[in-house]
């Protein structure tokens, strides 16, 4: 392993190509942290965003006026403002008048870090295109069907859970599948208040050594594989879920 | 005919590259004609180039900036700069000249054409609350600290000291996080966290440890540009021998740094 460390040294004095987070046990070691972090904020805000959408689409078919009316306030307000603002609000503005509690140092700090703050906070603006996306797949369930499970005495929850949101489910995972792969790019979002992700790390890395072209071209291509595993995995459900006759 | 055509097609192109090459040969040439030097400063780094209540940038770099503009006779257009982008800004010509509180180092003196002798120095402190109490650059160890993107001595931070750099675009938002106890510290040059600790608004905070890497700033044109690198470099000496830098510091509510002093007593 060290031979190819070394080859990449050997590289930069030769060729001038710099990739300090290969042969530079130091950055490696940050750079393996962000896409660790990048991971795991994409992962919680997946499912997140996920359950919003899917609780969302429940609420806005309530039968309560009110109800109906904040989810769509919360869609209005967070799918017509950008995320960075978003997340801005809620680490600057939200987090510190949020009480405070006493932290290691000896010191107040607020109760919520960046991480939580970024997944916080882009959990609900993907959650609130996930809601819109969810009904767009329950309208397309047929009323006949969901007046059939009424007549033979299914409960509300009962049709929502067993009737309606399977058969919308598979309507939905297309445009679900894109909203999602926005969400793993928006986490990018997150380095603004400094949550070490990995467009935060190769951003130190190149401050640290000049080397913007060759982190600026490994960064593409580390979230175009990720994105690319990501997209791979949806379409394998898409087509596990496919029932013949249908959609 | 054929021939022609690619021969008069090979000269024009031979011609246009020379036209190119005269051009950008001289960036004073382009200065000149365009009446206008394009500095770009700090705009967020109190004294040394900062926002005024009209929005306008002021400060010490500023004012060197504009010596220079009046010397060459020109008007002069400041662009704000961050650590993270100020060398690009000069790799890309968007800038003539850049001065904007950059620490001299070898691997920048490869991006750009750092001029010398270096015009000014500072070190690296933390600001952090009294209270804790801060007393070694040891004491930082495992604690959050905040700093700013592109900065050379977060990476020194957290390798030799432990401390795990929270590291934001701008002062303000890491000042801001430093204030809201999103982190213990702010690790940043000592000049500035010097002009903070009089300010009232911080009065609870202090800049408790020995100062660090001493090292000094270079001004920078783009590579290649030696005939202005040369007049700049004259424009230095001419500043500390006539004890501008000096003048401009205590200006700006700056104590006569030792590196400015010195200077000055070398070119006298």
């Amino acid at each position: 392993m060290d031979l190819v460390f070394d080859w990449f040294r050997v590289l930069y004095d030769e060729t001038g190509i710099n990739l300090p987070f290969i042969y530079d046990g130091y950055d490696r070691n940050r750079m393996i942290d962000g896409f660790f972090t990048t991971i795991w904020l994409s992962v919680v805000c997946l499912f997140f965003s996920v359950i919003i959408g899917v609780i969302g689409a429940w609420l806005q078919g309530s039968s309560f006026k009110w109800t109906r009316r904040i989810v769509n306030g919360y869609i209005q307000l967070f799918r017509n403002t950008p995320p960075l603002v978003q997340l801005y609000f809620f680490y600057f503005a939200i987090g510190t008048v949020l009480p405070k509690v006493e932290n290691d140092w000896g010191g107040q700090s607020p109760i919520l870090g960046s991480f939580a703050w970024a997944a916080i906070s882009l959990s609900f603006f993907a959650g609130a295109f996930n809601v819109e996306i969810f009904r767009s797949g329950i309208e397309a369930v047929p009323k006949s069907t969901v007046e059939a499970a009424e007549a033979l005495g299914f409960s509300k929850l009962q049709i929502y859970r067993d009737i309606t949101m399977p058969l919308a489910i598979r309507v939905v995972i297309p445009a679900l599948n894109n909203n999602l792969v926005n969400l793993v790019k928006t986490t990018t979002l997150a380095y603004a208040i400094a949550v070490p992700e990995m467009l935060y790390e190769a951003n130190q890395i190149w401050s640290d050594n000049v080397n913007v072209t060759e982190m600026m071209i490994f960064m593409l291509l580390a979230y175009f594989a990720l994105v690319g595993v990501l997209v791979g995995g949806m379409n394998r459900w898409e087509r596990a879920m496919k029932i013949p006759g249908f959609g | 005919m054929k021939l022609t055509s690619i021969k008069t097609l090979a000269t024009a192109l031979v011609v246009s590259t020379l036209a190119m090459t005269a051009a950008t040969a001289d960036v004073l040439d382009t200065i000149k004609e365009r009446g206008k030097l394009i500095v770009g400063v700090k705009a967020d780094y109190k004294p040394y180039g900062f926002l005024d209540s009209s929005g306008a940038i002021i400060g010490i770099e500023p004012e060197l900036a504009k010596d220079v503009a009046d010397k060459l006779g020109v008007e002069i257009e400041y662009v704000p700069v961050v650590s993270s982008n100020r060398m690009q800004f000069l790799e890309q010509g968007k800038i003539d000249l850049m001065i904007a509180t950059m620490t001299d180092n070898e691997d920048r003196r490869k991006a750009v054409n750092i001029v010398d002798p270096n015009y000014y120095s500072s070190g690296t402190n933390i600001l952090a609350l009294k209270s804790l109490g801060l007393k070694e650059w040891e004491d930082l160890r495992g604690k959050p600290v905040c700093g700013i993107q592109g900065a050379f001595y977060n990476k020194a931070t957290s390798q030799n000291y432990g401390a795990e750099i929270v590291a934001f675009k701008g002062t303000a938002e890491a000042y801001s996080a430093l204030k809201a106890g999103n982190c213990a510290a702010f690790v940043y040059d000592d000049s500035a966290i010097v002009a903070k600790t009089n300010d009232p608004e911080w009065a609870d905070y202090e800049m408790p440890l020995a100062t660090i890497d001493d090292a000094p700033w270079g001004l920078a044109v783009a590579l290649g540009e030696d005939g202005f690198a040369s007049l700049m470099s004259e424009m230095i000496i001419d500043w500390h021998k006539s004890g501008r830098i000096l003048e401009l510091e205590t200006k700006w509510g700056v104590t006569n740094t030792p590196f400015a002093t010195a200077m000055h007593d070398k070119y006298k």
